[in-house]
């Protein structure tokens, strides 16, 4: 009885990994491939990621995109972890009745759906486009300025405070090192890890970010990853070798980031719940 | 007193620049969602008609689909995802289990990718003459080819099985690490007192577990009623407006039909009052006094 129930355990998360690795496994497998063996369902790898490559590079703008998404979220990322440490730092520190107030205001927004800002948020930027054009539509800055503070960010930074020992910062203080001085050769040197989950997390999301993009960015040149793999999917004569071999190389820079910081990531996700 | 009030404009400006971004570019936006949400017009000619948008909402037969379609894949796909990842992290959980972190990093990898990728990916494995379709065909399950993008049935179905084999993983993480502060003594007196299995899951395990259900609860029901990465890649909304989402009707009404900005934000406050409905409704189920 009790090993029966062994089997069945190691059968059925057998089949859930199976089930959850599978598309990776034929999305690498088909950029090996031709279109024609992949549309018979050859699941074998085959001997033509090269030719599939120079395909990708003198048909595709793949290198464009992969630029335009690098730069949005290398950019957001450094930006969001400054503005959301030093306001979860602030709410911590400097707590008073009204910051607190202010806090949970701020928590509001994570129940706002982006559906709904979506179209304020277009005439908003297409208004500023008339002005400064350099930060208006079609540009990076509109893709970044919306998306790149967040009160989740700010809540996580603020629970990681509360665990941060103050007399630390007082210490800091009294050797004469100013508010920001205090922040930022202090706190942020102890906060590393807390930094790391931040910023995968951050890079993630703003690296897949679809829908805002889709909204904003208008020329085909700007481009980003996401926008790059729906058009190419949406493609009426699709070559699915050329296609995979894309998304293989879209997917490898937050793949590789999971791989190497596993830990914080899951850490980042968890660690504000707890 | 000059001192203390320096220190006091030093510890607003830690908090100022984010507060100004969430104001900029969340609150003013709904305000100003709120104002249009009584404006109609095409493009930016915008002019006031009252309650018109909203009254439109009870007779446009797209708004009701899409708002049909959002509520099948909320009451069908949230619960089935969250018993799977909540059944998976307890299998997980047994100390004596082999391969553990191989099963955990396998089962959660879907959680990192990219939602358009993966979409296409499964657009092409759920076509017609698709791999699943040669697979399931080559096993004698089925006779014929089963339209799973085609058919409205179908595609809801696929949109549903995508949408969890994306998120299964991502709710196991968060109910492996509450697990992991269950403290197995617990479990031993329930052996001991003779509870099975189920018996401990549902007495020991979904009790201790709740505030991390209703936590996972609402992020998925937020996440579900603004589904659009994927039908956006996998069907289009297709066939017809079968599988269209609240979310991509709105997209559509802004960007791809004549733009009505104006009822678009009528349609996007219909997703903020189901929001904060659903979230009030969770956190009554699960009675909110230590959740």
């Amino acid at each position: 009885m009790a090993s029966l129930k062994r089997v069945f355990i190691y059968v059925f998360l057998s089949a859930a990994a199976v089930i959850s690795i599978f598309p990776f496994l034929w999305m690498i497998v088909s950029s090996t491939n031709r279109s024609v063996d992949v549309t018979q369902g050859k699941l074998l790898p085959g001997p033509y990621l090269g030719e599939n490559l120079s395909k990708v590079l003198d048909t595709v703008d793949l290198i464009p995109a992969l630029l335009n998404s690098a730069k949005i979220s290398i950019t957001t990322t450094l930006l969001a972890m400054l503005i959301a440490s030093l306001a979860g730092y602030g709410f911590e520190i400097f707590r008073s009745r009204v910051k607190d107030r202010i806090f949970s205001i701020l928590l509001l927004s994570m129940m706002i759906p982006f559906a709904a800002l979506m179209v304020p948020l277009y005439r908003m930027f297409g208004s500023i486009s008339q002005t400064m054009p350099f930060i208006g539509i079609d540009t990076i800055s509109s893709v970044i300025l919306p998306t790149v503070t967040t009160a989740f960010l700010i809540f996580f930074f603020r629970q990681s405070t509360k665990m941060f020992p103050k007399d630390m910062l007082e210490a800091g203080r009294m050797d004469g090192l100013s508010e920001l001085g205090v922040f930022f050769r202090i706190y942020v040197p102890t906060m590393k890890t807390t930094y790391a989950a931040a910023a995968i997390i951050t890079f993630m999301s703003s690296w897949n970010n679809y829908l805002w993009p889709l909204v904003v960015l208008q020329s085909p040149e700007k481009r980003t990853i996401p926008l790059l793999i729906s058009n190419l999917g949406s493609s009426y004569s699709p070559d699915y070798g050329v296609i995979m071999t894309v998304i293989l190389i879209a997917t490898l820079p937050t793949a590789i980031v999971f791989f190497l910081m596993q830990k914080h990531f899951v850490a980042g996700m968890t660690g504000s719940v707890k | 007193m000059n001192m203390k009030a320096r220190t006091n404009a030093i510890s607003w400006s830690f908090i100022a620049i984010a507060v100004i971004m969430i104001c900029a570019f969340y609150f003013y936006p709904m305000i100003q969602a709120l104002i249009m949400s009584f404006q109609s017009g095409t493009g930016t000619n915008l002019s006031f008609v009252g309650i018109d948008n909203y009254t439109r909402l009870f007779t446009d037969t797209t708004f009701k689909t899409t708002l049909s379609n959002t509520f099948l894949y909320l009451v069908i796909q949230v619960p089935l995802m969250i018993v799977l990842a909540l059944f998976i992290s307890v299998l997980l959980n047994d100390k004596n289990l082999k391969l553990k972190g191989f099963f955990r990093t396998a089962i959660f990898l879907p959680a990192v990718t990219s939602l358009v990728a993966y979409s296409v990916i499964f657009k092409y494995l759920f076509g017609t003459d698709g791999l699943i379709n040669t697979m399931l065909m080559k096993l004698s399950l089925i006779a014929a080819p089963i339209q799973w993008i085609t058919d409205p049935f179908w595609a809801k179905i696929t949109i549903i099985i995508a949408i969890t084999w994306r998120w299964t993983g991502y709710n196991m993480i968060f109910y492996l690490s509450a697990l992991q502060n269950i403290d197995d003594s617990i479990y031993e007196a329930a052996r001991i007192d003779g509870a099975n299995s189920f018996t401990q899951f549902f007495k020991i395990t979904v009790p201790l577990l709740k505030p991390i259900i209703l936590f996972t609860s609402i992020t998925s029901t937020i996440g579900t009623l603004q589904l659009f990465d994927e039908v956006m890649n996998i069907t289009k909304g297709g066939p017809g407006n079968s599988t269209m989402t609240l979310s991509q009707y709105i997209y559509n009404l802004s960007f791809k039909y004549t733009p009505d900005f104006g009822y678009a934000a009528t349609v996007s406050y219909a997703i903020v009052i189901l929001i904060v409905i659903f979230s009030i409704l969770q956190f009554k189920l699960a009675g909110d006094k230590n959740g």
